[in-house]
């Protein structure tokens, strides 16, 4: 290694643990401060200095923080298994059958992609204040069902399990449906796994949606949950950080466990919204 | 032949569910969206009028749309080149270095899997003024005099970019990363050893290879600021991309229109208006790409 060499690398960290401050100063500010009492917030402490629960305790108790945190898992759970069930399936009838109409199906369901989701959501709302689904859990989930991104990814990965192996398992007299189950999904576990994810993300952070179509406080998603708890204790800076500490735990903990693929998924695909 | 038949019949079975869905959640919506625009109708009345392109004529007349449709341009027109900017060099200094780089590049991408709502309000808490505002507390500190931020109507929208920024930068960052790893080793040290310096191996080498990289950012990126909404909604008074509407964007002002005033078909035209964007930047993408791979 030379020395110009040497000295690139020791001005790249320092750059970078600077830029890292920048980055993660906003997290633990949030954090911080849901420790701390009105009269702290006012202070320009940065640590609590004397750090109190009253704020966790006074959320949990006087707001419907957690029915929200409720309905986000089951939404996001719900819709992402509907993902993946759904979105293989059809990726794996697309790789490996032959017929009719095939071209037109996936060419229909790729151009989905270009429609932006704004344009969706007031023929939704339409189709859903005639069908009842308005301010339900059905309401909020069922434009999430299915994502043709998901179809886009997972016929990719159908396409490389080999033929051979499902011809076998069709000899050992396998039903069509036992070979999906059994014999493909296991071979695109990392597909599925990166899906999942980004799916179970995309889901608990959506906003749009679950605002225009939920109207009563109970059925509120997390987000949107937290926008109108921000905006009801207006001023209250220490209420709106624990809020948002709550919102974001379950996501950080979701990202420290699967980081390899969350970053691998990003670079395989990029996708979000 | 009786088996050809019998597996159309099984590929329609698996297919049959999904198909119902994308045609009546995706397929007819759109077509459904476009017709509005041509009409009249708002959520109360019975009756829905074809107007031909009157809700456009009359938007293009709104100085309200007009400014939130300069105001999109403003987000892509600002966010965009900051975004790829910064990315791009923050990537090639972790390029730079081994140890920590994982670590490093998962610090820049948690912003990125944080609900935005939640980021929308620390940002907006952080933009407030003394002594709440962490911000101005820090500027004081340098002897930078306050800031009204959100406050400002010149200095509201730029605010706003700077967190999406925040928000995306980590994004940007990966892609660009594992472009800069598809790079050969030995273009680079060949460059070197010819006697290139580091500005030229940026400029002649490595950023024409990653042009399809940087294209396709530009591209994601510039969608995703036109359909910004979620930071506005949740960092302006009331949602309601204020002050004075020098912060709303395009898809605050569709669903004021939609779900506050109840104008269905003038919001559905808006969405069309923001659909046309959008498919226009989508085919310039392609357009460039081919190119690209003709030489």
């Amino acid at each position: 290694m030379t020395r110009s060499d040497r000295s690139v690398r020791i001005l790249s960290y320092t750059i970078l643990s600077v830029l890292i401050v920048v980055m993660i100063f906003p997290f633990l500010w949030m954090a911080f401060s849901s420790f701390k009492s009105t009269a702290e917030i006012y202070s320009q402490s940065y640590f609590p200095e004397n750090p109190i629960i009253d704020n966790y305790q006074e959320i949990f108790n006087s707001s419907l923080f957690l029915r929200w945190l409720m309905n986000s898992a089951i939404i996001a759970i719900v819709t992402t298994i509907s993902v993946l069930f759904f979105d293989s399936l059809v990726g794996f009838t697309l790789a490996k059958y032959q017929f009719p109409g095939k071209k037109i199906i996936f060419a229909l369901i790729i151009s989905t992609l270009m429609i932006p989701t704004e344009m969706l959501v007031i023929p939704w709302y339409i189709m859903s204040s005639r069908f009842g689904w308005l301010d339900s859990y059905w309401g909020i989930m069922f434009p999430g069902m299915m994502s043709a991104f998901g179809v886009f990814l997972m016929r990719q990965f159908m396409d490389s399990v080999p033929d051979d192996l499902l011809d076998a398992a069709r000899i050992d007299g396998m039903s069509e449906f036992g070979i999906f189950v059994k014999i493909t999904l296991p071979l695109v576990k990392p597909a599925l796994a990166t899906l999942a994810i980004f799916n179970f993300i995309g889901d608990w952070n959506a906003f749009l949606w679950p605002l225009i179509v939920s109207s009563t406080p109970k059925m509120y998603t997390l987000p949107v949950g937290l926008a109108y708890f921000s905006s009801e204790n207006l001023m209250r800076w220490e209420m709106i950080m624990t809020g948002s500490t709550v919102s974001t735990i379950p996501l950080i903990i979701v990202f420290l466990i699967f980081q390899k693929h969350i970053v691998k998924g990003i670079a395989l695909t990029g996708l979000k919204g | 032949m009786k088996l050809r038949q019998k597996k159309t019949m099984t590929a329609y079975l698996f297919l049959i569910v999904p198909l119902i869905f994308f045609i009546f959640v995706r397929f007819f919506p759109t077509i459904y969206a476009f017709w509005l625009s041509f009409t009249d109708w708002n959520i109360i009345s019975p009756k829905m009028n074809f107007v031909g392109f009157d809700n456009f004529r009359a938007l293009f007349a709104d100085s309200v749309f007009m400014k939130a449709l300069w105001n999109t341009f403003k987000y892509v027109l600002y966010g965009v080149p900051l975004v790829l900017v910064l990315s791009f060099a923050i990537s090639l200094l972790l390029n730079n270095i081994r140890k920590g780089q994982a670590f490093y590049r998962l610090i820049y991408v948690m912003p990125y899997i944080t609900p935005l709502v939640a980021v929308s309000w620390v940002w907006r808490w952080m933009y407030q003024r003394p002594p709440v505002g962490v911000i101005n507390n820090l500027f004081s500190f340098v002897g930078i005099p306050t800031q009204r931020f959100l406050f400002s109507m010149d200095q509201a929208l730029i605010a706003i970019v700077v967190t999406t920024v925040w928000v995306n930068l980590g994004y940007c960052i990966v892609i660009f990363l594992a472009g800069l790893q598809t790079i050969p080793k030995e273009y680079l040290e060949a460059s070197k050893i010819d006697g290139a310096n580091r500005w030229q191996v940026l400029t002649k080498i490595t950023v024409p290879l990653l042009n399809p990289v940087i294209l396709f950012l530009v591209v994601t990126q510039s969608i995703l600021f036109l359909r910004i909404f979620t930071q506005v909604y949740n960092m302006t008074d009331q949602g309601s991309g204020g002050p004075l509407n020098s912060t709303k964007p395009l898809v605050l002002y569709i669903y004021q229109k939609a779900f506050l005033s109840f104008e269905m078909g003038s919001a559905s035209s808006a969405t069309v208006v923001l659909f046309g964007i959008i498919l226009l930047i989508t085919l310039l993408q392609f357009r460039l790409l081919k190119r690209r791979v003709q030489y």
